[in-house]
């Protein structure tokens, strides 16, 4: 995947101005007073770059706490070990992949061997390596350990985030890998909520791997290569593309909008605030279990939107709805995007309304979700809508809450619902080469 | 490691070349085939040289027994290289064939039975092939006689089938239907190899190039299942399937088997269960596709017991993974026996139809490299 002839830092490199172009496109389109000076910083002024001084991609370089990712550029690599995981605070990528296993060995040590060939291929892709000996050379007889799509194309910013579902610590009743005492009471099974409509065929699983990167095909190639090397161990239940991420953790970033058309996730925890990311997102010392420590929740929720009855509502309604105007995306009453909404300016049932933390005694949740469309649904709809995925410290103060609200009372959910659902506890950072994705769990 | 290996493969493959280029040098005035000479008897077979040059060979065969004979040069392996049959007693017969540098064995058959009486061949040439290992020329050898048995198991179970079928006798043929296709499918790649086989016998309707007539199990199939008639066309052919398989039974044995094509076709049996048959795509009108899904993991698994002496010295972590897949997928197959054979694939739900796919995936994975531990 690495080419040591071109550098991705270096601005005169023609291949490293294209993919930051696409960086330009997605996170800073039009770039409203022209290239800031933190983006000036990021290139050293290079004034060739200019027109693709995408503030997020240099913001993320600028980034810094505990959970400081130095990626500048599309094209580059996320530093896997660290105290967290990459892939929650990281500047958000432009595409995703997201894969959830069941296990299938009931083998303690099978599956142990599993997570450590993981991890050891999660480290070599996300730095835009082959996995094991590569995709080409090896014995003529044998099939290569890399799938190969990925030759020649950049790291990609490719994050590889790990988590563990409730099935794990126990399925049936059955302490399946004598870990039942290990689950943390965080980890708990979501409750139903109004208008669910899941499908169990797209939810639920004993792990995850979630891959986000810049350029599509890094993303698959990371589950691809990963599902490969756990078969017979571990097997995938579902797996869900996405494009277009819907928020951003980059807050001088151009907020994205979703297949509905309006921005989202404008107020969203930023990846720099340390801060909120300990107070909000980051498994405390004292939250316990010790080896959760540093780690975080994620939920993940299809949620398939009725694009055409959607597009047939009228703009204002679609405004009301979601409480700030199209163009915009300023909140009722106020004119720009980032002024502060007034809540009580918005009917009841608004979706930023009921969303806002003020309205949920602060439950605060990092989004990092992605749009989807999987074609059309055989009655010509397009089967399309937001993967949510939500990060937070823990489930029963955050989402759990803030859903069962919203499932009561958004005016939204006349043009949604959601069809798939899953929790997983994401451990902490893998510290370094001997540590491994669950170590300090199996530990 | 394994670039290492491959090149240090690679270096003694360059001085084999070496060796045989040279070799063909010396040997270039010796040029043209001096006839062998076989004087076989009721218990021997005596060969009047066991020493000859490559290229084209005449073979003299004269029984001076009492027995009808054959004669048989075999390839490592027994594969067959060349072949006549009934030679009657006091009677001369000559065979010409080309062959290629390397070691062969000649057998003769008197009684046109068993393994024969063998005398071990030098051919020297050009091109000689690199020296084998006797483990992996007996796992072979073992191999090809399981094919020979299977096609020579499936022609009365597809003569009884295409008796019932010319009887106009529908639900007979029916059941007769999967059970005449197990020994085809256990050894399919092998059948395959052919080229022309396979599209005669086995071919399913969105498989037909542009003229092709359909002919074989699948338009029977569809005939008994989807139509739920015999046509005249139908009885008729009943006796082309015949004709064809009895083709493939003469011919198997001169397929060029290999320890890497015996690995490989293991490989391409669990691809066949992975798109053909977890899909319920291969029976599509009889759904009996169980019992072809069957077949094809015992013939792989036939593959690698014999090539599991070798395999499991080279990687014996691969042989134990290989050994509990197999088990665990002939486990779950278990769970769809119904009576002599399975469950039809229509009534396995999707949930079950997931675990199928994933247990062939885990076994699919290990046995993909299985041609790799055979050849270090």
């Amino acid at each position: 995947m690495t080419d040591p002839t071109t550098d991705p830092t270096d601005p005169t490199d023609p291949a490293a101005d294209a993919s930051t172009a696409e960086t330009g496109r997605g996170e800073a389109a039009p770039a409203p007073a022209g290239p800031s000076r933190r983006s000036l910083l990021g290139w050293g002024g290079a004034g060739l770059a200019l027109g693709a001084t995408a503030a997020g991609g240099t913001a993320a370089a600028l980034r810094t706490g505990g959970d400081a990712r130095p990626a500048a550029l599309s094209g580059d690599a996320v530093p896997f070990h660290g105290t967290h995981q990459a892939g929650i605070a990281t500047a958000v990528q432009d595409r995703l992949h997201f894969a959830a296993f069941d296990v299938t060995t009931t083998d303690r040590d099978a599956l142990v061997k599993v997570l450590r060939e993981w991890t050891a291929a999660a480290a070599r892709m996300t730095a835009g390596h082959e996995v094991g000996e590569g995709a080409t050379g090896g014995l003529d007889e044998l099939p290569p350990d890399d799938t190969g799509e990925a030759l020649g194309l950049k790291p990609s910013r490719l994050t590889l985030t790990f988590g563990v579902g409730p099935g794990l610590f126990e399925k049936d009743g059955k302490d399946r890998f004598g870990l039942r005492d290990r689950r943390p009471k965080a980890l708990v099974d979501l409750p139903a909520f109004p208008g669910d409509n899941l499908d169990a065929a797209r939810s639920g699983g004993d792990l995850c791997v979630q891959a986000c990167a810049d350029d599509p095909q890094v993303a698959v190639h990371a589950i691809r290569n990963l599902a490969r090397i756990g078969m017979g161990k571990v097997a995938i239940r579902w797996s869900q593309l996405g494009f277009g991420k819907t928020s951003s953790t980059t807050p001088d970033a151009q907020t994205p909008r979703n297949m509905m058309g309006f921005k989202d996730g404008t107020r969203n925890v930023s990846g720099t605030d340390t801060a909120a990311l300990d107070k909000h997102v980051w498994v405390g010392e004292k939250d316990g279990p010790a080896w959760m420590t540093g780690g975080s929740y994620v939920v993940a929720r299809r949620i398939r939107m009725h694009i055409e009855t959607w597009d047939r509502t009228s703009l204002k309604e679609q405004e009301d709805i979601f409480g700030r105007d199209k163009a915009e995306g300023a909140p009722v009453g106020r004119t720009r995007e980032r002024d502060e909404p007034s809540l009580k300016a918005m009917l009841p049932d608004a979706h930023v309304r009921l969303a806002h933390p003020d309205s949920n005694n602060g439950a605060t949740i990092l989004r990092r979700g992605y749009s989807f469309t999987d074609g059309t649904d055989g009655l010509g709809r397009l089967d399309a809508g937001l993967f949510f995925l939500a990060y937070q410290r823990d489930v029963r103060d955050a989402f759990i809450p803030l859903q069962s609200r919203l499932a009561r009372t958004d005016a939204l959910n006349e043009y949604i619902q959601h069809v798939g659902s899953a929790v997983f506890a994401v451990p902490p950072g893998v510290r370094d080469g001997d540590d491994w994705w669950g170590k300090a769990l199996f530990a | 490691m394994r670039v290492l290996r491959s090149s240090a493969v690679a270096v003694v493959a360059a001085a084999t070349a070496l060796t045989a280029v040279s070799g063909c040098a010396e040997k270039s005035d010796t040029k043209g085939a001096d006839t062998v000479r076989v004087k076989a008897t009721d218990d021997k077979c005596e060969v009047s040289t066991t020493s000859f040059p490559a290229g084209h060979v005449k073979i003299a065969v004269e029984n001076k027994g009492s027995k009808v004979t054959e004669v048989y040069v075999y390839a490592p392996g027994d594969r067959i290289v060349t072949e006549r049959e009934n030679i009657g007693p006091g009677t001369k017969a000559e065979i010409t064939a080309t062959i290629k540098a390397g070691a062969y064995e000649i057998a003769c058959k008197p009684g046109m039975k068993g393994d024969g009486i063998r005398q071990k061949i030098t051919v020297k040439g050009e091109g000689a092939a690199p020296k084998s290992d006797p483990e992996l020329d007996k796992a072979v050898a073992e191999y090809r006689k399981y094919v020979q048995a299977q096609a020579d198991e499936t022609i009365p179970a597809a003569e009884k089938f295409a008796e019932a079928v010319k009887k106009g006798d529908l639900d007979e043929a029916k059941k007769l239907y999967a059970p005449s296709r197990v020994g085809w499918e256990r050894t399919e790649p092998v059948a395959e190899s052919f080229g022309d086989i396979d599209p005669k016998v086995d071919v399913r309707e969105d498989g037909l190039e542009k003229d092709q007539k359909w002919t074989g199990w699948h338009k029977l199939e569809k005939s008994l299942w989807d139509e739920k008639k015999i046509d005249e066309d139908d009885k008729k052919l009943a006796d082309q399937l015949m004709t064809d398989l009895k083709d493939w039974q003469k011919r198997v044995g001169t397929a060029e088997i290999t320890p890497t094509s015996m690995a490989n076709g293991a490989k391409e049996l669990l691809d066949e269960v992975a798109t053909g048959k977890v899909t319920g795509e291969e029976e599509r009108y009889s759904h009996t596709d169980l019992v072809d899904f069957q077949a094809n993991v015992e013939g792989a698994e036939k593959s690698y017991e014999l090539l599991k002496p070798v395999a499991s010295k080279n990687d014996a972590a691969l042989a134990k993974e290989l050994d509990k897949q197999f088990a665990e997928l002939r486990k779950l197959l278990g769970d769809y026996r119904e009576g002599d054979g399975f469950k039809a694939y229509d009534s396995v739900g999707k949930d079950d139809r997931k675990k199928l796919s994933d247990a062939v995936n885990a076994l699919a994975e290990p046995l993909s490299k299985l041609a790799g531990a055979v050849v270090k």
